[in-house]
């Protein structure tokens, strides 16, 4: 059998393979962090990846471009946001809808744009940091949205931790009711979680157009929201934890992709199943510990708010 | 003494309720001021418009002689006043200090509030670590926080929403002695209640509410708490009667019953045992959260436990479901009506058929026959004086004492050989909660026995035939109820929980 | 301002109503929508709505209807008694993908014989089991494990993709194919064939399956106590408990019911208009029917009538593409639509809508 999987380049590519689940999976935590449950990051996504497309091929520029999808993943969000806050719809329901409308959507809206290819986004140049021997490659040679999603992981990370917002945040999450009481506005602070999702998601979505693959086909996220919001689980609403998972991911996809290319003696359809049936697998363990499952879980995930007193 | 508070002719009216009309009442500096009313007579609404989370449709308030419309907590808060809630506005799974940063306007950094939590708590005879999960606190010592979430902010005014509902006689000792320095220190506190007794140990005045309307103030220390409490429901109290009668063999049997709760912040059951004759009521007392949930769901069915944990005539019951325990007799009505003994949407029909189709036999061959569910819920609506308009309406729209008149109607009429009940008269108006003790003594008379799970001491006392507590999911040795001292009662449910009294010795002689 | 008052018991009228403005207010945006592509809205309109049933060519498409309702209605069916439980199985498609697999095996197996009495059974009990087992994956996982049985069934339509595209190109491939990607067509079979039992019609087993399963779950929702719990269990899943529902055993039946349903649909429509196992054989009848699931409030009777609307939108928007050039596309995000504003709409149940001074903060 021959393995000549290059280990660096394992890295380098596991990186940016892992990019577009760790944005819109950190988006997700958020808007779960503050107890809503949106189903629709795969449908956010993909907006966000034709947007980014169409604006970046338009104007010619790669940063106008992830700008455009994060404005389109938000607006999408806010869809869901104004039904489910102020319409109290079923945010399950609500979230299946807007992935089925974004699907919907985005292939409209991408009817134009199939066979085309985007501008390139750069490759950042970082002196010295990129000049080291084996970690330069590995770490220090990417595009700059790959630094910008760890800075968003990382931004999270310290806002809930160490800010008041952060504090808030939690709190209308655990318990919309007492929030209310204390004269927090529920709504409003759900409403910015959601949006910030939607940002990240579309964020994604347009990595996943832009970079990764990079060209637009209808249907192009595969399944990638929906990856992204297992992991958010199998994080138990951690931020550092997300990043574990989407690299975690990243990893088993491209060593799939590799070994697939590598010609081992693996079905190719067992291979390409492989990273859906590992998200699974791991679902299971997280969520076979109910007690510590249910402790991390914000307690007012996915009940509906409204202030009747 | 001067006015602190002045409330001028407040109006609030929700679609088909007037909660409060034209309601005015005065708070003085210093003074210890009780709203007194039965539930559903507008205190809370009153009181949320005073701290901001409801605006009036009318009137007027006065807070240290400027006029005070507050547009949200926030700015009440940063106007003087603080709340004490009843349903506690805390967050379980965040730490004491971080529930106390988020009632506060200005926080300090987070080390430095967790000193001052101490030295407050301290201070007031209320210890607290500030880096507890409040999930894992006692209802207590979840109250402290509350409190001292306010006493850091310096209140003016306190307010606090039936504080004692969730302590033992102990606690409330020591809760009076920390509200009696507050006061001392110039601090008014407006105090809600239904329980007179308290009123007229802690209060200089006191406003009594009925219906949404003031119908009378007072001095309560010179009023007995019969007219209080006249002045309050309206109409002359009628005592339910107990009936004397032989208690016949036992019925009921929970032996060294230990069951883990399904809720992560629930508390578990360790070593449970008592045993309840044909005839007689067991009262089981206890602060909220120390098993109760857990020890109606043992013995509904809905938490399995050990065969021979329970026990129904000798025979063991602790393996079967809910159904099962239903078709040998064994029945029960939980505490929260809406969610857990009905379903809120569904019509009382629905509601009747929900756990009573076994033992009324309105199943055959798996399928529901409606008639019979329907006769079944009608009959429980005119037994058991359900005010609706048919029992086609979701259970929702019935008022609080009318549904829960429906569920322990809808137990009883099904004619149990056991019964075991939480909280039959949580938030239901006196007569309501008169009629229900009456109906759960008429039952026991008849020879089932019956397991009355409560909050409310007064209840039980004049119910039960034996008392016993709960506490941290432990039952005290059941005693006969009949010449149990109100100190017996309290060290049964635990005492004071490690509470202390305030330390502010100096100001012990302003009082 | 507008605010939202709770009502005391749910409108029934709205409850009717909603699909129905739902279905107007979806017809004025994608009016909007198809403005915006540059084609005039009411011809657009017509075509998707009118022209199939009442139009010159309506005698081709009339058939078409029921072969595309048919699929729907089933899944929408199985989907419908376990979103009023609350269980969610939103991988519907893959149990359909897996009993078309299993039903279409079992038919391969046997050829050539001639034996319709034995082979056709078999692959209806097959494409049911097919779908069933797919299902039971995501309830085993959840009653055993607690796992989130929105993301495993999910998941699994990428798996259930995977194994079709295996199956097409290896095991159920046809041998005289000429090496071509598919199975040998199942409708040239004759023992194990699902053709339209009236010519014309549209109307096949799968269709009589459909019908079946619609009085079926009305009656099983109105009258049997499996139903009751059902519903008692979405309105309050702690009530249910004390009504003795055992939430383990719901879930499983929901799910497998689902998924049984599913895998039948699947099974009857490789064996009938889509003939054979191809790469490309799942067109998304198992998440459409998300949509008809709740266009029909979860009600059977709606879930029939909903299942006609969206096969006429389907039916509709081919003829849009053929006439119009509107882009298939176009069609995918006006049902997702069509489900966004039934949402939107269905707070008119629940609440009253009263514009005026804000009451509560």
């Amino acid at each position: 059998m021959d393995l000549s999987i290059n280990p660096i380049l394992l890295v380098a590519s596991l990186m940016v393979a892992s990019t577009p689940i760790l944005l819109a999976a950190i988006g997700e935590m958020v808007v779960e962090k503050v107890g809503v449950l949106n189903l629709g990051v795969e449908g956010m996504m993909i907006v966000g990846a034709i947007c980014g497309f169409a604006i970046a091929v338009e104007t010619g520029s790669p940063a106008v471009g992830f700008a455009a999808a994060a404005i389109g993943g938000a607006i999408l969000s806010m869809l869901f946001g104004f039904l489910t806050q102020y319409l109290l719809s079923n945010q399950v329901a609500t979230g299946l809808a807007l992935t089925l409308f974004g699907l919907g959507l985005s292939s409209l809206m991408g009817q134009s744009y199939v066979g085309i290819k985007p501008p390139s986004t750069p490759k950042l140049d970082i002196p010295l940091l990129g000049d080291i021997p084996v970690l330069g490659p590995m770490l220090f040679s990417h595009d700059l949205m790959v630094y910008v999603s760890l800075a968003i992981v990382a931004g999270v990370w310290g806002f809930l931790k160490y800010t008041r917002g952060g504090l808030i945040l939690r709190a209308v999450g655990e318990s919309h009711d007492a929030a209310h009481a204390l004269g927090y506005n529920v709504i409003l602070v759900r409403l910015a979680a959601i949006g910030f999702g939607g940002a990240c998601a579309g964020l994604g979505g347009a990595y996943l157009s832009l970079v990764r693959v990079p060209q637009w086909t209808e249907g192009m996220t595969a399944g990638a929201g929906w990856i992204a919001l297992a992991i958010v689980v199998f994080a138990s609403w951690r931020a550092g934890r997300v990043l574990l998972g989407a690299y975690l991911f990243g990893g088993i996809t491209v060593l799939q992709l590799n070994l697939q290319a590598a010609g081992v003696a693996i079905p190719v359809e067992l291979l390409s199943m492989s990273p859906y049936l590992i998200t699974i697998l791991v679902l299971v363990i997280i969520s076979s510990d109910r007690n510590r499952a249910a402790l991390n879980a914000p307690a007012s995930l996915g009940r509906a708010f409204h202030a009747s007193s | 003494m001067t006015a602190l508070l002045s409330v001028q002719g407040l109006r609030k009216a929700y679609p088909g309720v007037v909660a409060n009309d034209d309601v005015s009442f005065t708070v003085g500096k210093g003074e210890v001021h009780a709203l007194l009313g039965e539930n559903g007579a507008g205190k809370s609404t009153l009181v949320k418009m005073v701290y901001g989370l409801v605006k009036p449709d009318e009137g007027q308030m006065v807070f240290k002689g400027d006029p005070y419309t507050p547009g949200s907590p926030h700015e009440a808060r940063s106007t003087g006043i603080a709340m004490v809630f009843q349903h506690f506005s805390l967050f379980e799974a965040l730490d004491v200090a971080e529930n106390v940063a988020l009632g506060m306007e200005n926080p300090p950094p987070m080390r430095e509030l967790a000193a001052s939590i101490r030295e407050v708590s301290e201070t007031y005879g209320l210890p607290l670590d500030p880096s507890r999960l409040v999930g894992d606190l006692s209802a207590g010592e979840r109250q402290r926080v509350e409190i001292i979430r306010c006493l850091l902010q310096d209140p003016k005014l306190l307010i606090m929403d039936e504080p004692t509902s969730v302590l033992t006689p102990q606690e409330v000792d020591i809760l009076f002695e920390t509200l009696r320095k507050l006061q001392a220190e110039g601090t008014s506190i407006l105090y809600i209640s239904h329980k007179l007794e308290e009123i007229r140990a802690l209060c200089d005045g006191a406003t009594i509410l009925r219906l949404g309307k003031v119908v009378g103030s007072c001095d309560p220390r010179e009023r007995s708490a019969r007219e209080l409490a006249e002045m309050m429901v309206g109409t002359e109290l009628k005592s339910p009667a107990a009936t004397r009668h032989e208690l016949g063999d036992v019925s009921l049997t929970l032996k060294n019953l230990s069951v883990k709760s399904a809720n992560p912040f629930g508390t578990s059951l360790k070593n449970v045992s008592f045993d309840v004759r044909e005839g007689e009521v067991l009262g089981i007392g206890g602060v909220a959260g120390n098993g109760q949930d857990e020890l109606l769901g043992a013995l509904s069915g809905e938490l399995r436990t050990a065969p021979d944990a329970v026990q129904l005539k000798g025979q063991p019951i602790g393996h079967l479901g809910p159904n099962q325990r239903r078709s040998l007799g064994v029945l029960a009505a939980p505490e929260e009506r809406l969610g857990h003994a009905a379903a809120p949407d569904m019509s009382l029909v629905e509601n009747a058929a929900l756990s009573g189709w076994v033992r009324m036999d309105m199943v055959r061959n798996g399928f529901i026959d409606w008639t019979m569910a329907r006769n079944f819920a009608e009959k429980v609506i005119a037994d058991y004086d359900v005010r609706t308009p048919g029992s086609a309406n979701a259970a929702r729209a019935l008022s609080g004492g009318n549904l829960q008149k429906f569920v322990i109607g809808r137990e009883i009429l099904q004619k149990p050989d056991i019964l075991v009940v939480n909280q039959p008269t949580w938030g239901v108006d006196a007569s309501a909660a008169a009629f229900i003790r009456q109906a759960i003594l008429d039952l026991a008379a008849g020879g089932a026995a019956v397991v009355c799970i409560s909050q409310d001491l007064d209840e039980l006392m004049e119910i039960s035939n034996r008392f016993a507590a709960l506490n941290e999911g432990r039952l005290s040795e059941p005693r006969p109820a009949r010449g149990l001292t109100i100190d017996e009662i309290g060290l049964m449910m635990g005492g004071a929980h490690g509470m202390e009294v305030a330390h502010i010795h100096e100001e012990e002689g302003a009082l | 301002m507008i605010r939202l008052e709770k009502r005391p018991t749910p409108s029934q009228t709205w409850a009717y109503l909603t699909p129905l403005v739902a279905v107007v207010a979806t017809m004025i945006a994608g009016g909007v929508l198809f403005a915006f592509l540059g084609k005039d809205p009411i011809v657009a309109i017509r075509t998707i709505f009118w022209d199939p049933v009442f139009g010159e060519f309506a005698f081709y498409y009339r058939g078409q209807l029921l072969v595309k309702a048919g699929p729907l209605i089933l899944i929408a069916i199985g989907l419908s008694l376990g979103f009023k439980a609350g269980i969610w199985n939103i991988g519907a498609e893959g149990q359909y993908i897996m009993g078309a697999i299993f039903g279409a095996a079992v038919g391969l197996a046997f050829y050539p014989m001639e034996a319709r009495w034995l082979i056709f059974p078999l692959m209806i009990v097959a494409g049911a089991l097919g779908g069933f087992l797919w299902a039971m994956i995501p309830g085993i996982l959840k009653t055993r494990f607690n796992t989130n049985e929105i993301l495993v069934s999910l998941l699994l339509v990428y798996v259930a993709e995977s194994i079709l595209a295996s199956m097409s190109l290896g095991l159920l491939r046809n041998p005289e194919g000429a090496g071509f990607p598919g199975s040998r067509n199942l409708r040239q079979y004759e023992s194990a064939a699902n053709n339209e039992l009236i010519a014309g019609w549209g109307m096949h087993w799968g269709v009589v399956a459909a019908f079946i399963a619609v009085i079926f779950a009305y009656i099983l929702l109105s009258r049997h106590i499996m139903g009751f719990n059902i519903r008692l269990t979405g309105e309050s899943p702690r009530a249910a408990r004390f009504a003795g529902v055992n939430p383990n055993r719901l879930i499983l039946f929901c799910l497998g019911l689902s998924g049984a349903l599913a895998g039948l649909a699947g099974m009857f429509e490789v064996a009938g208009p889509a003939g054979q196992i191809s790469i490309d054989f799942n067109v998304g009848y198992g998440f459409t029917a998300i949509i008809v699931a709740f266009l029909g409030r979860l009600h059977p009777i709606g879930i029939l009538l909903a299942g006609l609307l969206m096969a006429l939108t389907y039916i509709g928007g081919e003829a849009a593409q053929a006439s119009l050039g509107l882009p298939a596309a176009a069609i995918q995000a006006f049902q997702g639509m069509l489900l966004f504003f039934l949402l939107a709409f269905d707070v008119l149940t629940n609440f009253k809508v009263r514009f005026g001074r804000e009451a509560t903060v």
